[in-house]
């Protein structure tokens, strides 16, 4: 099975059981490393950190871990990539269908994309993801990156 | 003669969720033997596209009065509830003649 995320998801992109304190906390920390490695500009942390004001991405998912997939608009993208971090705390994201709600966040996909429709593979891989409660948990429990590959692999041994 | 039905898919900036969500829908249907075209769009953008869609789904709140049918829904992101889901776009397709 292609594994389009792995592919995407440099170790240097992955922060596993780490302390934040909100959203602007954790979308920056996240974002700063994408800017480091040159997948996005300058304005990509705060334009993810102003979207996720207006249009949040919390989603509550079965079992019992929720996530959020931040992101922006393409133009603060210059290639397309992805950030991961497991927290150990959780932060509160708001839900994205009804942003009123708030969603207690423990798993954070960061998305880096340059055009629609693009990356539909890795996009279509993180789905698959959050619509397992047990790839959720293995990666919540991930203590290095090769255990987060294991994990996004479905965990094989 | 109808030809197929078009869905607007809608989220916050158009390329993330909806793409996941226009595949998921098109091949959901095809399974049921409808055809239908999907074109995703920014939340921002629906009112001006509104009059080339039967059916709205988004994940994103939208404004209402839009005219035509919205379903509000995760599903295709979080499965939960994705059946439900299908079944809802089924039934509001047929609706529209």
């Amino acid at each position: 099975m292609s594994n389009a995320i792995a592919q995407l998801l440099e170790p240097k992109s992955v922060f596993l059981n780490i302390c934040a304190e909100n959203t602007v906390d954790i979308i920056t920390k996240l974002g700063n490393e994408l800017y480091k490695s040159g997948y996005v500009k300058e304005s990509f942390v705060d334009a993810a950190i102003a979207r996720e004001q207006k249009m949040p991405t919390g989603l509550p998912l079965a079992g019992d871990n929720n996530a959020a997939i931040p992101h922006t608009d393409i133009e603060h993208v210059i290639k397309p990539g992805l950030a991961m971090a497991t927290l150990q705390n959780t932060v509160n994201f708001q839900n994205m269908a009804e942003p009123e709600k708030s969603v207690p966040v423990r798993l954070v996909f960061l998305l880096a994309l340059d055009q629609p429709k693009a990356q539909i593979e890795m996009l279509q891989e993180i789905a698959t993801v959050l619509q397992s409660p047990e790839i959720v948990s293995n990666l919540l429990k991930a203590k290095d990156y090769n255990e987060v590959i294991d994990a996004l692999a479905g965990g094989n041994c | 003669m109808t030809g197929p039905k078009r869905i607007l898919i809608a989220c916050g900036t158009g390329i993330a969720t909806s793409t996941v969500v226009a595949k998921a829908i098109e091949e959901a249907l095809k399974e049921r033997g409808i055809d239908v075209i999907t074109r995703q769009c920014k939340a921002a953008e629906v009112r001006s596209l509104v009059d080339q869609a039967d059916l709205i789904v988004t994940t994103t709140p939208l404004p209402n009065n839009l005219g035509v049918p919205v379903i509000h829904t995760l599903a295709f992101l979080t499965g939960i509830g994705k059946e439900d889901a299908i079944e809802q776009i089924v039934k509001a397709l047929q609706k529209k003649k």
